[in-house]
C-alpha cells in the first residue's frame, strides 16, 4: 500500500489518518485533508475521464475550481452525485468515484473513435451535421448526441439529505481568505464592523499556503493562521471555510454555498449537508484572487499536463508530486517557484521559458540551484496517449513564429504557466463593466457599480506587499464609514521574491506539416482550429463565436480558456483584445446542487398547509382531502369501498333529500368597518349596497377595472358601520389586496378599514330540506322560522354556550344556513352538528358533492369566472346596477362585450343521458369536420346530476341561450371522446330558486 | 433580490412585497363622466420605460401598505420610496 508519488514530509494533510476509497472499483487510500485528485495523483493515477466531444483521455489540470477535466461520478455518505470536481471534493471514508463520459471504461473507450473522425466534429457541428434529413433526428442523431453529451448521471433516488437556507446581514463581506482578504477582514473587524469572511477551500490563506513569502517574520501560512484565529475570537466576525460566494445580485445581495458536512464521515441528525446563505452586505470586498492561464500547444490536453501553480499546490498542500521528470513551460517568473519546489524535493525539472535569456531574482536563484533553464524555448507538442511520455520542444526564433531547433525530451509531466487572470466573475456579476489591463493581458474591474471593491490579485495586483496594503486600506476605510471608528493598523513587513516582466506569449506555433489538436477550452473540447473555422464562417461577435464553438460554455465557465480564446480571436481579426470584448459572466461561479437551491422547501415543507379547526374530525372519518390553495379540504368522506363518484353522488343526494353539513371555513372572510363602509361596498360591487338593512346579507359581484368578473360572495351587515364580507377560497388574498388598493390609493377619503378574518372564524354550512328542522334543534331557544330568519337573513345567537353567527345563505341551492363560531370552537360546533343531525339523516359532504350541487343549480364558480367572463356572460347581469358607478363599470360598454354572438353560459346534457362530458371539451358543430374545426365554446364544469340522474355540464358557448334546443358535439381530444350533446338552460334544477326561499 | 425601503417598516427583502404597476396612473373619478379614450388609457395603456419608473408595491408580508418606489427598470437601482400619499419627484 505504498503511494509512489507521495512526498515523505511535505504538505498539510493529516498523515495519522488514512482514508480508504475506490476509483473505478480499485481500492486505494489517501489521507485526511486530501482531495480525490491529490489522493489519485499520490497513487500515480492521472487518467480520470474522457473528453466531451472526442473522448480523448483526460487527467487533472488544476488543483481547485479552475479544473476543466476531472469531473467524476462520486458515491459517498449514501448518495451518488455526478460531475463532482475531483480537485475540490475532499476525501471521506468509503467514498467511491468513477469516471464519466466513457464506455465501457476509461481505459478503453469506444467513443474515442470520434477522435479519429474529427472531421465530423468541427465548430458548430451540432448545427451543421444534424440538420438533415429530418427523420434522422429522432432515430439517429438525438440518441447519439445524448449518449455522447452525457457527463455524469443524476440519481433517481429521493435525496434524503437535509439542505438549509440562511439569511444574513453584515457590514462587510469578504470573499476569499488570501492575503488581501485576510487583511481586509482584519482591518474591518478591528473597526468593530460586522464581518463575514468566506473561503471556498477547506484551508484559509489562499496563496499564502503555497508561496515562499514571509510576513512579520512568520511564514505566509503561519501568519494566515494567526490572523484567522484572532478573527475567530472576535464576536463581530463570522469566518466560514468550504464556502463559495457564487453570485452577486441586486442591491448588494450575495449568495454563498456552504459545504457543511460533505467532508464528514459521521454527522449529527439535523446537520445539513449544504447550506445556502443569502447575505445582504453593506460593502463587499472581492478578494477572489487569480487563476493561472495555460499556454496553448499541441496535444496540450494529455494527462500529466498541469497548470504550474497546481503542481506547486499538490506538493506544498498535499505532499504529492505530479511527476518525477517535469518540464516547466512558462512565459513568466511564477513557474520558477514551482521548479524550485520540485528541486527542493529532489526532483530535477527542466524550465522552458519563452522569453529570451535575461535575469531576475527567481531566474538567478534557479540558476544557482543548477536547474536546467532553456530560454526562447517552448513545448510544441506533447507525446503520449494516456499519459505524457515526452515532448517535442523547440527553440523559437526572434519573431517567435518558427523554430531554430526542434528536439524531443523525455518527461512525465508538463507544468505550464501563461501568466495570471484575475477572477473578476463576481465583480462582473455586480454590474461592473470590466476594463482591459494591458500590463497583465487581462480584464480587471472598472468603476464600482454596487458596493464591490476588488483587492489583491482579483484587481490585478500580483505582489504580496500591494495585496496586503490594498486589503488593509480598503477594509479599514470601507468599515470606518459604517462604524465611524478607525483603528490604526501598521502594515506588516513583507518578504517576497520580485518577479520580472512576463512574455505576452500565449500560443505555440506549429512546425510545417504538423497538425496536432491544440485545445483552448478543455471541458468543451474547443480547439484553435474550431475558433478559426468559426471566424472563417463569418462569426464576429465574441458572443456568437462562443455559442457557435461552445468556447467557455462548460461548467468551468471558461476559467482557463476565456482569455486565450479572446487572444486568438483578436489575433485573427487583427483587433486588440478590448475591442473584441469579453462574454458575460453569470452566476453561479461554480456548480451548486439543486438540493441547496431548494433548501427545506420539500415534501410537507414545500408550502404551508392550512387546516381547518375540524380537520382532525375529517381525518378520523375517512375524508379524502383535496388541495384548495394551501388549504386541505375534504373532497368526500369514503364509506366502505366507495369510489369518488359513488361517494359524492351519495353525499349530494342526501343534501337534496335530507340534510348535509359542509366545512366552509376556507372561504375568505374580510371584516369591513367604518362610517363609509356602505359607500365603499357600493363602489366595489356591481350591485346596490346603500340600502342593505342591518342583519341582512346580500350576494355581491366584483369586477376588475377591465370589466372582467373578479370574485363573488355574500356580504352581511352586522351593525351600522360593520360588514362581514366573504370571498371565494381561491381569491381571498387577492380581494383583500384589491380592497386595500382602493382604500389606500384611489379613495383615501373613505373612512373604512378592512382586515382578513378568515382564520378567526370556523364555518359550517347546513343544507337540505331538513336543515331548518336541524337548526331548530341546534338553537332551541331561537325562532328560526321563515319569517324570523328569511333567505339572506342574519342572526347572532348562542350555540350551546358559545357565541355564533347564523347566515341564511345557500351555495347548494337548497334551503341552507351557514354557522360561524370562533375558530377555537370549530370542532365543538362540528361535533354537535353531527350529534344533533343524526335524527334528520345528516351526513357531511365534501367539495365534490358541493360542486355537483352548485353545477346542477347553474351557480357559477372558478371554472366559469376564469378571468375572461363579464357578468352577462354568466347570466349575472341582473346584479349589475345601471344607476350607480362601480369598479369596472365603464369597461362594460366595450364593443366586444356587447356583440350578440358572444360566448355565454349554457347547460349541456348528453343525448344518450349516460356519457359524462369531460371538462375542457370543445363544442363543435361537426365532429368530423376538417381541421381546424371551428370551436363554438368549451365545457367549464361537469357533474352527475343527482336530481335528474344523468350527466350535466355547464359550458361557455357562442350565441349562448340562442342555441338552446340545438345539438352539438363535445369533443375532448385529450380523453379521445366525442359526445353528442343538447344545449339546455344552465339552471337545471329549481330554476325559479324556490328552495332557498322555502 | 431587491432591497426595498418600506416607509413604514424600513428596509425589507423583495420577498415581502408584491408588485403593483405604474404609480402615476390616476383612476378617473368615480361617479363622473369619462371619455372612452381616457378610460381605455387608464385601463390598458402603460409606458414601459427603460430607466426611472415610479411604481406601486404592496408590503403584503409586512404592514400591508401600498407604497411608491422609484426604480430604474434597467439597473434596479431604487432612488426613492414614499407613502402613496407623498410625492416622488
Ligand atoms: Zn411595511
Amino acid at each position: 500500500m505504498s503511494q509512489p508519488f507521495r512526498l515523505n514530509k511535505e504538505g498539510l494533510i493529516n498523515r495519522n489518518k488514512k482514508i480508504s476509497f475506490t476509483f473505478n472499483g480499485k481500492k486505494l487510500f489517501g489521507y485526511e485533508g486530501d482531495t480525490i485528485a491529490s489522493a489519485l495523483i499520490a497513487n500515480g493515477i492521472h487518467l480520470v475521464g474522457r473528453s466531451f466531444k472526442y473522448h480523448r483521455p483526460r487527467g487533472f489540470f488544476g488543483a481547485g475550481v479552475e479544473e476543466p477535466n476531472a469531473k467524476l461520478q462520486v458515491e459517498f455518505n449514501g448518495h451518488s452525485e455526478p460531475n463532482v470536481n475531483a480537485t475540490e471534493m475532499e476525501l471521506v471514508e468509503g467514498l467511491s468515484a468513477t469516471s464519466q463520459n466513457c464506455w465501457p471504461s476509461v481505459n478503453f473507450d469506444i467513443g474515442a473513435i470520434n477522435n479519429f473522425l474529427k472531421m465530423f466534429f468541427p465548430a458548430g457541428f451540432y448545427y451543421k451535421t444534424f440538420m438533415w434529413p429530418k427523420s434522422f433526428w429522432y432515430k439517429i442523431y438525438e440518441p447519439f448526441i445524448r449518449k455522447a453529451a452525457g457527463l455524469g448521471v443524476a440519481s433517481i433516488e429521493k435525496d434524503k439529505e437535509r439542505y438549509e437556507h440562511k439569511f444574513e446581514y453584515c457590514d462587510l463581506l469578504v470573499t476569499g481568505s488570501g492575503p488581501s482578504g485576510l487583511a481586509s477582514a482584519y482591518a474591518a473587524a478591528k473597526n468593530g464592523a460586522k464581518v463575514i469572511l468566506a473561503e471556498d477551500k477547506p484551508r484559509f490563506g489562499g496563496t499564502l499556503l503555497t508561496d515562499d513569502v514571509s510576513i512579520d517574520n512568520l511564514s505566509g501560512k503561519d501568519w494566515a493562521e494567526k490572523i484567522i484565529s484572532e478573527l475567530k475570537s472576535m464576536p463581530n466576525v463570522t469566518v466560514k471555510n468550504r464556502s463559495q460566494v457564487f453570485g452577486y445580485y441586486d442591491h448588494n445581495m450575495l449568495v454563498m454555498f456552504e459545504r457543511v458536512s460533505d467532508h464528514l464521515e459521521k454527522k449529527s441528525k439535523f446537520t445539513p449537508r449544504q447550506r445556502l446563505w443569502y447575505i445582504r452586505a453593506k460593502e463587499t470586498i472581492l478578494s477572489t484572487g487569480s487563476i493561472e492561464r495555460p499556454i496553448v500547444f499541441g496535444n496540450n490536453d494529455t494527462p500529466g499536463i498541469f497548470l504550474s501553480a497546481a503542481a506547486k499546490e499538490y506538493m506544498k498542500v498535499y505532499g504529492v508530486l505530479v511527476g518525477k521528470k517535469p518540464l516547466i513551460f512558462t512565459n513568466n517568473d511564477s513557474a520558477y517557484e514551482t521548479a524550485l519546489e520540485f528541486k527542493k524535493n529532489n526532483v530535477e525539472p527542466i524550465i522552458l521559458d519563452t522569453r529570451e535569456e535575461h535575469s531576475s531574482e527567481l531566474i538567478d536563484e534557479a540558476k544557482s540551484k543548477g536547474i536546467d533553464i532553456r530560454f526562447s524555448h517552448g513545448v510544441i507538442v506533447a507525446n503520449g496517449y494516456k499519459k505524457v511520455k515526452s515532448a517535442k520542444i523547440g527553440k523559437l526564433n526572434k519573431d517567435k513564429n518558427s523554430f531554430e531547433k526542434i528536439e524531443i525530451v523525455d518527461c512525465d509531466c508538463i507544468c505550464v504557466s501563461g501568466f495570471w487572470t484575475p477572477s473578476v466573475h463576481l465583480a462582473s456579476q455586480s454590474g461592473n463593466k470590466l476594463k482591459y489591463e494591458e500590463k497583465i493581458d487581462a480584464f480587471i474591474p472598472d468603476k464600482k457599480k454596487q458596493h464591490e471593491t476588488s483587492v489583491g490579485a482579483a484587481n490585478g495586483s500580483f505582489t504580496l506587499e500591494e495585496s496586503l496594503k490594498h486589503g488593509f486600506e480598503n477594509g479599514s476605510n470601507l468599515s470606518a464609514k459604517i462604524t465611524e471608528t478607525k483603528t490604526e493598523i501598521s502594515i506588516p513587513n513583507v518578504n517576497e521574491k520580485k518577479y520580472g516582466a512576463h512574455d505576452k506569449f500565449w500560443c505555440m506555433p506549429l512546425p510545417k506539416n504538423e497538425n496536432p489538436k491544440r485545445f483552448v477550452d478543455f471541458q468543451n473540447d474547443v480547439s484553435v482550429s474550431d475558433i478559426e473555422i468559426a471566424l472563417r464562417e463569418g462569426y464576429r461577435s465574441i458572443e456568437h463565436v462562443k455559442r457557435y464553438t461552445t468556447l467557455g460554455m462548460a461548467t468551468d465557465q471558461g476559467r482557463t480558456s476565456n482569455l486565450n480564446g479572446l487572444q486568438l480571436v483578436s489575433n485573427i481579426e487583427n483587433k486588440i483584445v478590448p475591442e473584441v470584448g469579453h462574454t458575460t459572466f453569470r452566476p453561479p461561479f461554480t456548480p451548486i446542487t439543486i438540493g441547496t437551491i431548494v433548501g427545506r422547501e420539500v415534501g410537507m415543507e414545500y408550502m404551508p398547509t392550512r387546516k381547518t379547526p375540524m380537520h382532525e374530525w375529517h381525518e378520523k372519518n375517512n375524508a379524502v382531502f383535496v388541495d384548495a390553495g394551501a388549504w386541505k379540504r375534504p373532497r368526500y368522506y369514503k364509506e366502505g369501498n366507495e369510489t369518488l363518484f359513488e361517494a359524492s353522488k351519495r353525499e349530494a343526494k342526501n343534501v337534496r333529500e335530507n340534510v348535509g353539513i359542509c366545512d366552509v371555513t376556507t372561504l375568505g372572510k374580510i371584516d369591513i368597518k367604518g362610517p363609509d363602509a356602505a359607500e365603499f361596498l357600493n363602489r366595489v360591487y356591481t350591485n346596490a349596497w346603500m340600502k342593505l338593512p342591518i342583519g341582512k346579507a346580500r350576494y355581491g359581484l366584483m369586477l376588475r377595472e377591465d370589466g372582467i368578473v373578479m370574485d363573488d360572495g355574500t356580504t352581511t351587515r352586522i351593525s351600522e358601520n360593520h360588514y362581514h364580507m366573504t370571498t371565494t377560497t381561491a381569491q381571498a388574498a387577492n380581494v383583500l389586496s384589491h380592497l386595500e388598493y382602493y382604500l389606500q390609493i384611489v379613495w383615501p377619503e373613505l373612512n373604512v378599514n378592512v382586515v382578513s378574518t378568515t382564520e378567526q372564524w370556523a364555518g359550517a354550512a347546513i343544507a337540505g330540506p331538513k336543515s331548518r328542522d336541524m337548526l331548530s334543534k341546534l338553537y332551541p331557544d331561537l325562532d328560526v322560522s321563515n319569517d324570523a330568519l328569511p333567505f339572506m337573513g342574519y342572526k347572532e345567537a348562542d350555540f350551546f354556550g358559545v357565541p355564533s353567527r347564523i347566515f341564511r345563505i345557500s351555495f347548494s341551492g337548497e334551503l341552507a344556513y351557514e354557522i360561524n363560531v370562533k375558530s377555537d370552537h370549530g370542532m365543538f360546533m362540528w361535533e354537535k352538528m353531527i350529534e344533533v343531525g343524526k335524527e334528520f339523516g345528516n351526513q357531511p359532504y365534501g367539495t365534490e358533492a358541493l360542486s355537483t350541487l352548485r353545477i346542477e343549480m347553474g351557480h357559477v364558480a372558478g371554472p366559469e369566472l376564469d378571468g375572461r367572463t363579464i357578468p352577462s356572460d354568466v347570466s349575472l347581469n341582473g346584479l349589475v346596477s345601471k344607476k350607480k358607478d362601480f369598479i369596472g363599470k365603464n369597461s362594460l360598454g366595450r364593443e366586444a362585450f356587447n356583440v350578440e354572438s358572444r360566448q355565454k353560459i349554457v347547460g349541456l346534457i348528453p343525448i344518450d343521458r349516460k356519457s359524462s362530458i369531460p371538462e375542457g371539451s370543445h363544442i363543435v358543430q361537426d365532429q368530423n369536420a376538417k381541421l381546424p374545426n371551428p370551436k363554438l365554446g368549451h365545457v367549464s364544469s361537469s357533474c352527475w346530476s343527482v336530481e335528474n340522474n344523468n350527466p350535466f355540464s355547464l359550458a361557455i358557448m357562442k350565441d349562448g341561450k340562442n342555441m338552446i334546443g340545438k345539438k352539438f358535439f363535445a369533443v375532448s381530444p385529450l380523453k379521445n371522446k366525442s359526445i353528442e350533446v343538447e344545449v339546455i338552460s344552465s339552471h337545471y334544477v329549481d330554476p325559479e330558486g324556490k328552495r332557498v326561499r322555502s | 433580490m431587491l432591497y426595498i425601503k418600506c416607509p413604514y417598516c424600513g428596509l425589507r427583502a423583495q420577498k415581502e412585497f408584491s408588485y403593483g404597476g405604474d404609480a402615476t396612473v390616476k383612476r378617473p373619478n368615480i361617479n363622473e363622466e369619462v371619455s372612452s379614450e381616457d378610460w381605455d388609457n387608464f385601463v390598458y395603456m402603460r409606458k414601459s420605460p427603460r430607466g426611472k419608473h415610479i411604481e406601486l408595491w404592496q408590503h403584503i408580508a409586512g404592514c400591508r401598505q401600498w407604497i411608491k418606489v422609484q426604480r430604474d427598470t434597467a439597473t434596479h437601482e431604487i432612488f426613492q420610496t414614499a407613502k402613496v400619499t407623498e410625492e416622488i419627484r
